[in-house]
């Protein structure tokens, strides 16, 4: 039988904020365990929240940005449920009223809508040590937007695919670092299997704990096999229901958090705390303005600077790369020529490394000046690779690697004469049987110049001059 | 007992006498005449109040002496954050826990020159009406020492009644401050929902909790009522809007209409009836207009104040869980130690609000509970507005029965009708005054006076004059 594969996502997105969504903490990473930490995010008796308005703007900043409703009046709900790194035993959510719904996300030629986008409070952490446990609550209270996909999406590829453009995104409107490893960028993914042409949807299981885009493949595959087999051996029903799994990625499997019987009851109901979020007409307004987004950017690209669709569209996959590209016109390189030695040489060396282009040794402008010492043709192509090898390893100008490789290229017809002379002197032989009419010892010529230059002269000149002399 | 004080008490019985004169007698000065001393008076008070509540240890309003400030001295109910205070909500589970925060009411008492004395016994998180659910032992009324002081606010109330101190704070969740104003012969008031700020008030039910003055007379009342309130921004619910003191306003020659609500009056004793009627007779003779309405069963009002208290609370109180402060009972796992601690930590009428609160919430109970409850909220809400549209305050009993015995309501839902008639404002977040009019027995009984919601200025300016026609 053949299975389409129905995949919804919930991504959790911790937004930049300066300080937590319900009280004046901050939100600054790796300081002393419980130290960003008040009455309010400690759940002392008697604390009380207070909403951050700005998370409020960051979450009307992605509703534009998916072209979503922003909805005017939005409520706070409690979910409740015991755990040590919640301190209130509730999570501040909202259930019944989400700050943003039905949006959507465009993947190569498919539209995966966005049912809603909420605010809430992320939790503590918990730190396991071998005969007890230690919380730390600095990280309780920050603000986090859930933002729920439909379950659109209908192979791992396309799921990836709706993550990275969601990830991107929120990088171009910046309201989120969306660092998967440092967890401000989470993703449960809902997987279900159905014959193919059946339109009822069967059992969904959630698959939490996934950090990284490559994992969040392999737990789906890994789903989606373990479902499709309990079909097919007829125990589809007795080992497919809906609950939550573990990703394990050392061993590449999901496994059953709790039983079957132990569904959890949030037992949501308003919280009494706070008040209805009321966005303004001023607030929706000025919110809405949001910078230049990926598929924006990448038509501008193509229109502008006569660029490849395709090449436009990896140039603008993420803000940094548009922003290294952008600052390389900026300052004077060919489109063409950036987009080859940024897209092509610089990430591909980057990822042998597994470096990221904001973590890139060679920054914007030195890369430019290498592809302009490339394109006024101080230095060949094959040489510009060396010194890019280089400057990966070395902090140095472009010039300076340059000198130090000794690959300058000779354009100087004078030197380059000398070295032909000094070929055709010691290759006699072979200039008469080239005159005799054996046109294919040019290229002998041609690589012998070139050899004796160490490289540096340019070939077109040797080319030319060659065929003066002979 | 010295003779004095029984001439006294004789006197009160034979009603010669009205019980601010006896605290008079008493030599406890008034919270006007208190902020008037000068430091070492009140330095030399304060001796003199702490021998005082020495005196009358069996009383156990006070469940702590603590001291914070040489401001003047106001008791703080135990649900009341005061840093550095061991602050308990008079509940087992918060053994050991000491606040590391004043609440927004005791930072403006302190701006006002007035400091935080004392803990004030209540029920187990504000949840009764008897101060019997205490963790700390029972409080005994001011004037009779079989019968309960009402609660939660028990202690608040009983110690201005006893004359061991001026003035106190109280919190009112159904009733919590009026009911043992009335039962202690003293003044309670109950502010709008959002008039005082709620950060700070270790929560019972969020959405009808609020912070209010219990003192010796109405004008005591206003004074510290003037001094606990305004907007807070650590408050969301807290109302933004100015704020009008009262106290310089008062004025006890205004007429108004006063609504009776004559479909209630019939579940109180005859004392009451008697207590209402003759109210209403001496509010007619002083020049205000009496007009006769009518509200919907009582019987909604509990219900709906229950599910929404109960619910509120269960989740509440589950941040004591015995992971970060309080009471921890060590068991085999994570779960075991929440189920332990809990267990031991809570009393059983908090364990008994916090099942139904949880069942209530519970998915495929929450529509036929909660949201029924939160829509005769509403409907109890419009009731009121529809009554304010002809009248300028409400007269009604605060409690059914004079004060009861220890122990004569063993059954809870006994005892969660003698909140009857003070939930329903609590429900509609609107000013209510309890403040006493007559004794019975040698029992003082208390009616209110509800008003409209951030009107307490009317309120208060009605229960001043009746004080003055009783006085
Ligand atoms: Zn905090």
């Amino acid at each position: 039988m053949d299975f389409e594969i129905v995949i919804g996502l919930e991504v959790h997105v911790q937004l930049n904020t300066e300080t937590k969504l319900f009280c004046s903490c901050p939100t600054s990473f790796n300081e002393r365990e419980n130290s960003n930490t008040c009455p309010t995010c400690l759940a002392l008796p008697g604390a009380l929240p207070v909403i951050n308005r700005e998370a409020v703007h960051k979450a009307i900043q992605l509703g534009t940005a998916i072209d979503a409703t922003v909805n005017k009046h939005s409520k706070f709900d409690r979910k409740n449920y015991f755990y040590p790194d919640s301190p209130s035993a509730y999570q501040i959510s909202q259930f019944y009223q989400p700050i943003v719904e039905n949006g959507y996300i465009d993947i190569e030629g498919k539209r995966v809508r966005v049912a809603r986008a909420h605010l809430e409070a992320d939790a503590g952490k918990n730190i396991h040590e071998p005969n007890y446990s230690k919380v730390d609550l600095n990280r309780a209270g920050t603000p986090l937007l859930e933002i729920v996909s439909e379950p659109d999406m209908r192979s791992s590829d396309e799921a990836i695919e709706y993550l990275k453009k969601l990830h991107s995104i929120l990088r171009y409107i910046d309201i989120s670092d969306a660092n998967m490893q440092e967890g401000s960028f989470r993703c449960d993914a809902n997987v279900s299997i159905r014959p193919k042409g059946d339109e009822k949807l069967y059992t969904r299981v959630e698959i939490k704990n996934i950090n990284s885009f490559r994992f969040i493949q392999k737990a789906i595959d890994y789903e989606v096999e373990r479902q499709v087999e309990a079909w097919e051996d007829g125990v589809y029903e007795d080992e497919v229901w809906q609950e939550t799994r573990l990703y394990d990625a050392n061993k590449n499997e999901t496994r059953s958090m709790r039983g079957k019987e132990e569904a959890a009851d949030y037992r949501y109901f308003p919280e009494p705390d706070l008040l209805e979020v009321e966005i303004s007409d001023e607030a929706l307004e000025r919110y809405s303005k949001i910078p230049e987004l990926p598929d924006q950017k990448a038509e501008r690209f193509q229109n502008e600077l006569k660029i490849s669709e395709y090449d436009a569209k990896v140039i603008s996959s993420s803000i940094e790369l548009a922003h290294y590209f952008e600052d390389m016109i900026l300052h004077g390189a060919s489109a063409k020529g950036s987009i080859t030695w940024l897209t092509v040489e610089l990430l591909g060396r980057l990822n042998k490394q597994n470096l990221d282009i904001s973590q890139s040794p060679i920054d914007s402008k030195k890369l430019c000046s290498l592809v302009k010492a490339i394109e006024d043709k101080t230095i060949s192509g094959k040489a510009g690779k060396d010194v890019l090898d280089y400057l990966m390893e070395n902090d140095i100008s472009v010039d300076d690697a340059v000198e130090k490789l000794g690959l300058k290229q000779v354009n100087d017809d004078g030197a380059i004469i000398s070295i032909i002379d000094e070929v055709m002197n010691s290759n006699m032989d072979k200039v008469e049987q080239y005159r005799g009419g054996k046109d294919k010892l040019f290229g002998f010529f041609v690589g012998q110049v070139m050899k004796a230059s160490r490289g540096s002269a340019n070939p077109n000149k040797v080319n030319e001059l060659l065929k003066e002399k002979l | 007992m010295t003779k004095s004080l029984i001439a006294i008490f004789t006197l009160v019985f034979v009603g010669k006498i009205r019980f601010r004169k006896l605290l008079r007698i008493l030599d406890l000065i008034t919270l006007k005449e208190a902020m008037k001393l000068p430091k070492e008076e009140l330095v030399d008070f304060k001796k003199d109040l702490k021998k005082k509540i020495d005196e009358k240890k069996e009383l156990n309003a006070y469940v702590g002496l603590e001291e914070s400030g040489d401001g003047v001295p106001i008791l703080v109910k135990d649900n009341i954050q005061v840093k550095d205070w061991s602050v308990t909500s008079g509940s087992g589970i918060l053994q050991g826990y000491i606040s590391p925060y004043d609440a927004t009411v005791i930072t403006n008492m302190r701006e006002s020159g007035l400091s935080p004395f004392g803990r004030a016994n209540m029920d187990e998180f504000a949840m009764g009406s008897s101060t019997e659910s205490s963790f700390y032992g029972k409080t005994l009324n001011a004037h009779d020492s079989e019968r309960v002081p009402g609660g939660s606010s028990g202690g608040s109330a009983a110690a201005v009644g006893a004359g061991v101190a001026i003035a106190s704070l109280g919190s009112d969740t159904g009733g919590s401050i009026r009911q043992p104003a009335a039962f202690n012969g003293v003044v309670g008031l109950k502010p709008t929902y959002g008039r005082v700020s709620r950060y700070g008030l270790g929560a019972y039910g969020s959405s009808l909790d609020q912070i209010g003055p219990i003192a010796q007379n109405v004008e005591d009342t206003a004074i510290l009522y003037d001094i606990i309130s305004g907007y807070d921004s650590k408050d969301s619910t807290s109302a933004e809007m100015e704020y009008h003191p009262t106290a310089p306003n008062l004025n006890r020659d205004f007429k108004y209409r006063i609504a009776v609500i004559d479909n209630y009056i019939k579940d109180a004793s005859p004392e009451i009836q008697k207590a209402y009627e003759n109210t209403i007779n001496l509010l007619q003779k002083m020049g205000h207009t009496i007009v006769h309405k009518n509200m919907t069963d009582a019987k909604y009002d509990i219900s709906a104040y229950y599910i929404t208290a109960m619910a509120e609370a269960s989740s509440n109180l589950a941040r004591y869980d015995g992971v970060r402060y309080g009471t921890r009972v060590s068991g085999e796992n994570l779960k075991d130690t929440f189920i332990k601690s809990r267990s031991a930590g809570f009393g059983d009428e908090v364990k008994r609000r916090i099942l139904i609160g949880n069942f209530v919430l519970s998915s495929g109970y929450y529509d036929a509970y909660y949201v029924k409850a939160q829509k005769v909220r509403y409907l109890i809400k419009q009731k009121y507005d529809e009554i304010f549209r002809d009248a300028d305050m409400i007269l009604s009993p605060v409690s059914p029965t004079l004060p009861f015995k220890f122990g004569e309501k063993k059954d809870p839902l006994q005892m969660y009708l003698s909140d009857i008639y003070t939930i329903s404002v609590n429900l509609a977040g609107l000013p209510a005054i309890s403040l006493p009019v007559e004794w019975s027995g040698g029992l003082p009984i208390g009616l209110q006076l509800i008003g409209k919601a951030f009107d307490e200025q009317t309120i208060l300016n009605g229960a001043y004059g009746l004080e003055s026609a009783l006085n």
